[in-house]
C-alpha cells in the first residue's frame, strides 16, 4: 500500500471525505453511548426525534443555531488569519457581563438599550480577546493558551459579580443578578426561546465578514498573514495590528453572542458556565466545517445545533451529565482533521 | 588498476514527466576521489539519493566489491560502507559534537562521554579538526562538513560521497577541505566528489564523470582533462566564460549607505559600518561566505530590519519605514526565500501578483478588491514573462520553482524600480530560468535602475556586475571594479584577507 | 512553624499530579509532539483508575489501570498528529474535549460513591520527585534519551542514520499519556478518593503552561509544580479571609499568562524543541 499526494483534490472528493468523517464520529459516538448503556440506534433515533421531527425541537436547533453562527463565523475569519482563538467561552462570559451591566445600571429607553447592549457586549468581548492577541503580536505567545486560561479567569470574574456586588436584591439565596427591566429583553418567536433578532444579526454578520474576507483589502491582508507572514512582513502588511484586528472582530462576535443570551433566554447575569454552555467549543467545529469562510458558518452552525440540542435530548431521555456534548466535539474534530489526510492523498495498492 | 570498490550499472530512475538517470554506470577504486560533475537538474543529486537509500532506481544494479547490493535506506548504506557528507548539515544544532556523532551508535548509558576517544582517534588519524564538546549552532560551516565525515568514518565508511562540498566554503576552507581529502585517498578510501565548479574538479579529482541530462556523456581522467573540455561535456555547447555585461553608462547616485550598523536577529552587530553608493545604472555585487551580514543588509535596505547607526538616503531622501513605502518609493526586494519569503504559496497567481499593489488602483477602489482588475493584471504579466501556469487562480504553491521566481520578477520589477535587490536570484534554478533572471536584471540596469546583486555564485557575480564589496563579519571591503578582481582575490576578501596594495 | 510546615507540605502534595502530568508532557513534546489533550488524559486516568479501584478493592490495580488508560487514549492524537501529520494543537484540543467527554459520560455511575481503600499521598509524593530525577537521568545520560532529544530538535537528521522518528514519537506520546494518567489515577484513588466530573479542574492545562514556564527541564519542573501547588493551597486555605475566594481561585489561570508572557518576553521561547509541534515528512524537509 502506498499513498499518493493530490496537490488539488477536486471538491467532490473534499466533501467526500467531510461527509465520511462526521459519520464515523457518529459511529464512535454510538460506541461510547453503548458503553453508557444506551443502544446507539436507540440514542440517534431519540436525538432525531427530539430535534428535527418535532417543531419544538426545530426551534431548540435554532436558538442553539443562533450563537453558534455568531461565534463560529469569528472564529472561521479568526482561523483564515492563524489565530487559534480557543477562548470564545471567555468572550461570550464578558460580551453578556457588559450587556447585563448596561442593562441593569445604565437607564437606557426602549429604542436605544439594546443596540446599547449590543454595542457594550462587541466592544468588551473584542477587548477580551484583544488581551491574547496583544501577546501574541507583542511577545509571541501562543493564543491557544492564553484564550483559554481567559475563559476561566472570565467564569471566576462573573462569578465574582453574581455572588457578590451584582447579586440580585429580590432573589435571595441565589447568584444571579436582577432581571433586566424590559427594554431590555429580546423578543422571542412566540412560543419558543428563538430569538430572532440575534439570529437575523449572526447571519447578516457571517454574510459580511464572508464579504470582508473575500473582496476587500483587509480581507486580503488577514488571508496573507495567516498563509504566510513572513510574507506579509515582506510587503509591508503590519503582522501585529492585523492579527490585532482579526483578535476583535471575533472576541466582538463572541461579545455578541453572549448578549444575545442574555437577553433573550436568562433576562438576567448567572454563572456563566450556564450561558456559555460550551458554545465557544462547539464553535470551533463549526469553523473548522466552514474552511474558514464565514458564510458557510451559518450551514455548519446549524449541522452543530442538531447534535447541541439533540445532546439535550440526551440528556432528559437517558440522564446523560452534560459532557455529552464534548464527547461529540472531540470525536468531531478529530476525524475531521484525520480526514483532511485523506481528502489529500490517495491510497494505491501494489507498488 | 584494482577490482572497483563501487560499480553502478545501468542505473535508471523515472519521475513523473523526468527521467532523472538514464542508464547511468560509473565505478569508484579505493584510493580515488572521481568527481561527479553536472549543472543543476543534470541528475547528480537523484544518483546521490540512490546510492544512500533514500530512492530506490527503477532498473539497474549497484555492486559493492563485486557483489550486487541493495540499498533501501541510508543506514543500509551506513552499515554497507557508504558514508555521504551532505550539501547541507544533517546535524542537530543544539546538541554537542560528540552527542550528534553518538546518535544511533552509542552505547546505551554516558553515550556521548563514551564515544569521545573514538572521536579523537579518528580525528587525529585523518587531520580533522574537531573538538567533541563544542555545540553544533556554534559551528562554523567547515567544521560542520568535519562533523559529518567523522561521523561517516566512525561508521566505517569505505565509500564516502561530498555532496557540493564546497558551495559553503571559502576557497580557504576549500583547500583545507581538499588536504582532508588526499589524507582519506591515501587510506584507501574511495570519494565522490560532487561539484559544477570546474577549477575544484581539476584540482583534486583523479577521474571525473559528466552527467547532463541524466545521462553519462563522458569519463575522463583528470590528466586528460581541461576546463574547457569538461564544461563542453557539461552544458553540451561551447560557453563563453565573457562577461554578460557591457560597460554601463552611470547616472546620479541612487543608493547612498553610510556608516551602517544593524544588528542580527540574536543580538550582535551584524554591520560594522557599511559604506557605499550605488548609481543608476549600475550592478553592484555582494560577495561573502554566507552569514556575514548579507542578510541584515539586504533587510534594512528592504525596510524588514532597523538600522542602529549610520544612515541610507534614496534618491537623496531617508528611506521610509516600511517596506511597503520602500516599495512605493522604488526599492525592488527578489527576496533569498522564494517560496517562504516572496510569495504566498496558498494564494493564487493573481493574488500573488498583486501582494505589493493590493490597496491601489486598479486593483483596489476605496476598501474593496476588484477581481476583474486582478485577472488583467495576472492575464497581461503571465504573457510577458511566459509564467508556466495553468491559469490566474493557480495557487503558486503548484508552479515550479522557475516560475515562482517569474512572479516574483514580474511584480517587482512590474514598475520601474529605482533600487534592485536581488538575493541569491538564481538559486537552484535551471539554465533556461537563470538565463532569463540574469537578462530581465541587466534589462533594468539598462533602464536606469541601480541593482544590488547578492550572491554566492563567484561567476554569477563576475558575469554581471560593474563592480563587486564582498562583506566579511560585518564590514564592506570595496567595492572594486570587476576588471580588478580575479576568484582569487574574491577569495581572499571572503576570508578577511587584503588586497596587497 | 508547624503550621507553615503542614501549608507547605500540602502545596507539595497538590503540586505532584501537575508535576507528573508536566513531566509527561515535557516527555512528548522533547520528541516534538505536543499534546494539549493532557486534561483529558487525566480525566480519562482518573476514571479508569477509581473503577479499577472501587471494583477490585485495589488501590494498586487501579493506579495501574489509570495509568494503562492514559496511555491508550493518547493512541488517536498520535496517529492524527505523527502519521497522519494533522496540525497537532487542534488534534490535541479534540483529545482534551473527548476526554473530558468520556470521562463525563461514563463516570456518572460512579459520581458520589466513596473509595473503601484509598491510598496514601505521600508514596505519590516521592514518586512524582523520582520520576522528575528519573526523566532527567534518561534524557540526558542514556541512548535512548539522546534518540528521543534528537527526534524533537531534527526528526530528518534521526532519520537518516535509521532512528524510526514515528515509532519514537508514538512512545513519546504515550509515555505523556501515561504520566497524565498516573496523574489522575493520584487524584482519584488517593488525594480525592473519589470520583466528580471535571475533577481535574484544569490542572492538565496548567501542566501544559508548566512545561514552557521550565523550559522543558525536569529537574526545575519539580519546583515550578510546587509553586503552583502553593498557590491553589493558598486558594482552598484563605476562603475566608478579606480577599474574595474567587480572584484566587482565578489566580493560577492568571498566573499562567503572566508565567508565559514573561517567558517569552524573557528568551522569546528559544529553550522549545526545533522540531516541536512540526509533523515530520519523510522527503519533505
Amino acid at each position: 500500500m502506498r499513498l499518493e499526494y493530490l496537490p488539488s483534490p477536486s471538491p467532490w472528493r473534499q466533501a467526500a471525505a467531510v461527509a465520511l468523517a462526521i459519520l464515523a464520529a457518529l459511529g464512535v459516538a454510538g460506541l461510547v453511548f453503548w458503553a453508557y448503556g444506551v443502544p446507539p440506534l436507540t440514542a440517534y433515533a431519540t436525538l432525531l426525534r427530539g430535534t428535527l421531527a418535532d417543531p419544538n425541537g426545530w426551534a431548540e436547533v435554532l436558538r442553539r443555531a443562533i450563537p453558534l453562527i455568531l461565534v463560529g463565523a469569528g472564529l472561521s475569519l479568526a482561523f483564515r488569519a492563524q489565530f487559534y482563538n480557543i477562548g470564545a467561552e471567555g468572550q461570550i462570559a464578558i460580551g453578556a457581563t457588559a450587556a447585563a451591566g448596561v442593562a441593569l445600571f445604565w437607564p437606557i429607553e426602549a429604542p436605544w438599550m439594546l443596540p446599547t447592549m449590543f454595542l457594550a457586549g462587541f466592544l468588551a468581548g473584542a477587548a477580551y480577546a484583544l488581551v491574547a492577541a496583544l501577546l501574541r503580536a507583542g511577545l509571541g505567545v501562543n493564543e491557544i493558551l492564553t484564550t483559554l486560561m481567559l475563559n476561566y479567569i472570565a467564569y471566576y470574574l462573573v462569578q465574582y459579580l453574581v455572588q457578590g456586588p451584582w447579586r440580585g436584591r429580590s432573589l435571595f439565596g441565589f447568584a444571579f443578578t436582577d432581571p433586566f427591566p424590559p427594554q431590555a429583553v429580546l423578543p422571542t418567536l412566540p412560543g419558543t426561546l428563538v430569538h430572532w433578532p440575534t439570529l437575523v444579526l449572526g447571519v447578516l454578520l457571517a454574510l459580511l465578514l464572508q464579504f470582508l474576507l473575500s473582496r476587500t483589502t483587509l480581507g486580503f491582508r488577514l488571508r496573507v498573514v495567516g498563509a504566510n507572514p513572513q510574507a506579509a512582513r515582506y510587503v509591508g502588511i503590519p503582522v501585529g495590528p492585523t492579527l490585532l484586528v482579526a483578535a476583535l472582530i471575533t472576541g466582538g462576535l463572541a461579545g455578541l453572542a453572549g448578549v444575545g443570551e442574555v437577553a433573550s433566554i436568562h433576562k438576567k447575569l448567572l454563572d456563566s458556565s450556564n450561558i456559555t454552555l460550551g458554545y465557544g467549543f462547539s464553535a470551533i467545529i463549526v469553523a473548522y466545517l466552514a474552511r474558514g469562510q464565514p458564510a458557510w458558518a451559518i450551514l455548519t452552525a446549524f449541522l452543530m445545533a442538531v447534535l447541541f440540542a439533540g445532546g439535550d435530548v440526551l440528556k432528559v431521555a437517558f440522564q446523560m451529565p452534560f459532557r455529552v456534548m464534548d464527547v461529540f466535539s472531540g470525536l468531531f474534530l478529530l476525524f475531521l482533521i484525520a480526514s483532511d489526510f485523506f481528502a489529500q492523498h490517495r491510497v494505491r495498492w501494489g507498488r | 588498476m584494482a577490482e572497483p570498490l563501487l560499480r553502478l550499472q545501468n542505473i535508471t530512475k523515472r519521475f513523473p514527466g523526468v527521467v532523472a538517470n538514464d542508464g547511468v554506470s560509473l565505478e569508484v577504486y579505493p584510493g580515488e576521489v572521481l568527481a561527479l560533475l553536472g549543472e543543476n537538474g543534470a541528475g547528480k543529486s537523484t544518483l546521490v539519493s540512490i546510492l544512500y537509500g533514500l530512492y530506490r532506481p527503477d532498473a539497474g544494479q549497484i555492486l559493492l566489491e563485486g557483489r550486487p547490493v541493495h540499498i533501501g535506506s541510508p543506514l543500509e548504506a551506513l552499515r554497507l560502507g557508504i558514508g555521504l557528507v551532505p550539501q547541507h548539515p544533517m546535524l542537530v544544532g543544539r546538541h554537542t559534537v560528540a552527542e550528534n556523532l553518538a546518535l544511533g551508535i552509542g552505547s546505551p548509558l554516558w553515550p556521548a562521554r563514551r564515544i569521545v576517544p573514538l572521536i579523537e582517534r579518528i580525528a587525529q588519524g585523518y587531520g580533522l579538526e574537531v573538538n567533541p564538546m563544542a555545540r553544533i549552532a556554534d559551528l562554523s560551516p567547515g567544521e560542520k562538513q568535519r562533523v559529518e565525515i567523522v561521523r561517516a568514518l566512525l561508521r566505517g565508511a569505505k565509500v564516502l560521497i561530498l555532496d557540493e562540498p564546497t558551495s559553503v566554503l571559502t576557497p580557504q576552507e576549500a583547500q583545507a577541505l581538499f588536504r582532508v581529502m588526499r589524507e582519506l585517498r591515501q587510506a584507501g578510501k574511495s570519494l565522490i566528489f560532487i561539484s559544477h565548479k570546474l577549477e575544484e574538479v581539476l584540482a583534486i579529482a583523479d577521474r571525473a564523470t559528466v552527467l547532463r541530462r541524466g545521462r553519462v556523456v563522458g569519463s575522463l581522467a583528470a590528466s586528460e582533462a581541461s576546463r574547457e573540455k569538461l564544461a563542453l561535456l557539461m552544458v553540451g555547447r561551447n560557453v563563453s566564460f565573457e562577461r554578460k555585461r557591457k560597460p554601463a553608462e552611470l547616472g546620479e547616485v541612487v543608493l547612498q549607505v553610510e556608516g551602517l550598523e544593524a544588528r542580527s536577529n540574536r543580538g550582535p552587530l551584524a554591520l560594522r559600518g557599511v559604506s557605499f553608493a550605488l548609481r543608476a545604472g549600475e550592478v553592484l555585487g555582494l560577495a561573502g561566505v554566507a552569514g556575514n551580514g548579507q542578510s541584515e543588509l539586504v533587510e534594512v535596505l528592504a525596510g524588514l530590519r532597523r538600522l542602529e547607526g549610520g544612515r541610507v538616503l534614496l534618491a537623496g531622501q531617508p528611506l521610509g519605514p516600511n517596506p511597503a513605502q520602500l516599495f512605493a518609493q522604488g526599492v525592488a526586494h527578489i527576496p533569498e526565500d522564494r517560496i517562504q519569503m516572496g510569495t504566498v504559496p496558498s494564494l493564487s497567481v493573481a493574488e500573488n501578483l498583486a501582494l505589493r499593489t493590493f490597496h491601489r488602483p486598479p486593483l483596489a477602489r476605496g476598501w474593496l478588491t476588484q477581481p476583474a482588475a486582478y485577472r488583467a493584471l495576472a492575464q497581461e504579466r503571465i504573457r510577458a514573462l511566459d509564467i508556466a501556469t495553468p491559469g490566474p487562480a493557480t495557487p503558486t504553491r503548484l508552479l515550479s520553482g522557475g516560475n515562482i521566481q517569474k512572479v516574483i520578477l514580474a511584480r517587482e520589477l512590474a514598475g520601474s524600480p529605482r533600487l534592485v535587490l536581488a538575493v541569491h536570484p538564481t538559486y537552484g534554478l535551471d539554465v533556461g530560468a537563470t538565463e532569463l533572471v540574469h537578462q530581465v536584471l541587466l534589462q533594468k540596469a539598462q533602464q536606469g535602475a541601480a541593482v544590488l546583486l547578492v550572491s554566492e555564485d563567484l561567476e554569477e557575480l563576475l558575469a554581471l556586475c560593474d563592480r563587486i564589496g564582498v562583506l566579511y563579519q560585518g564590514s564592506l571591503k570595496g567595492p572594486f571594479a570587476v576588471e580588478e578582481l580575479s576568484r582569487e582575490q574574491l577569495g581572499l576578501l571572503m576570508t578577511g584577507g587584503n588586497l596587497a596594495a | 512553624m508547624e503550621e507553615v510546615w503542614a501549608a507547605l507540605l500540602r502545596s507539595v502534595i497538590f503540586g505532584t499530579p501537575i508535576l507528573i502530568a508536566a513531566l509527561g508532557n515535557l516527555l512528548n513534546e522533547r520528541a516534538g509532539v505536543v499534546n494539549l489533550g493532557v486534561e483529558g488524559m487525566m480525566a480519562v486516568g482518573a476514571l479508569a483508575a477509581f473503577a479499577t479501584a472501587q471494583t477490585t478493592g485495589s488501590g494498586g490495580l487501579g493506579v495501574l489501570a489509570g495509568v494503562l488508560a492514559g496511555g491508550l487514549f493518547t493512541l488517536p492524537h498520535a496517529f492524527v498528529a505523527i502519521s497522519l501529520r494533522a496540525n497537532q494543537f487542534v488534534s490535541g484540543l479534540a483529545l482534551a474535549m473527548l476526554g473530558l467527554g468520556l470521562a463525563g459520560l461514563l463516570g456518572k455511575r460512579f459520581e458520589g460513591q466513596p473509595l473503601l481503600a484509598p491510598l496514601p499521598e505521600m508514596p505519590f509524593v516521592y514518586l512524582g520527585f523520582g520520576l522528575a530525577v528519573a526523566l532527567w537521568a534518561f534524557l540526558y545520560l542514556t541512548h535512548a534519551g539522546l534518540v528521543l532529544r534528537s527526534v524533537g530538535e531534527n526528526p530528518a537528521a534521526a532519520d537518516l542514520l535509521g532512528i524510526p522518528v514515528y515509532r519514537v514519537r508514538y512512545w513519546a506520546v504515550a509515555a505523556g499519556g501515561m504520566f497524565a494518567g498516573l496523574a489522575g489515577a493520584f487524584l482519584a484513588v488517593s488525594y480525592r478518593s473519589s470520583w466528580t466530573e471535571g475533577m481535574t479542574n484544569q490542572l492538565g492545562w496548567i501542566a501544559i503552561a508548566l512545561t514552557i514556564f521550565v523550559a522543558w527541564e525536569p529537574l526545575r519542573a519539580v519546583l515550578g509544580a510546587y509553586f503552583f501547588g502553593l498557590l491553589y493551597y493558598l486558594g482552598f486555605a484563605l476562603q475566608d479571609s478579606a480577599i474574595p475566594s474567587v480572584f484566587l481561585q482565578a489566580l493560577p489561570y492568571a498566573l499562567v499568562i503572566v508565567v508565559l508572557a514573561l517567558v517569552a518576553w524573557r528568551r522569546r521561547q528559544g529553550a522549545a524543541p526545533e522540531a516541536l509541534g512540526l509533523p515530520y515528512e519523510r522527503g519533505r524537509r
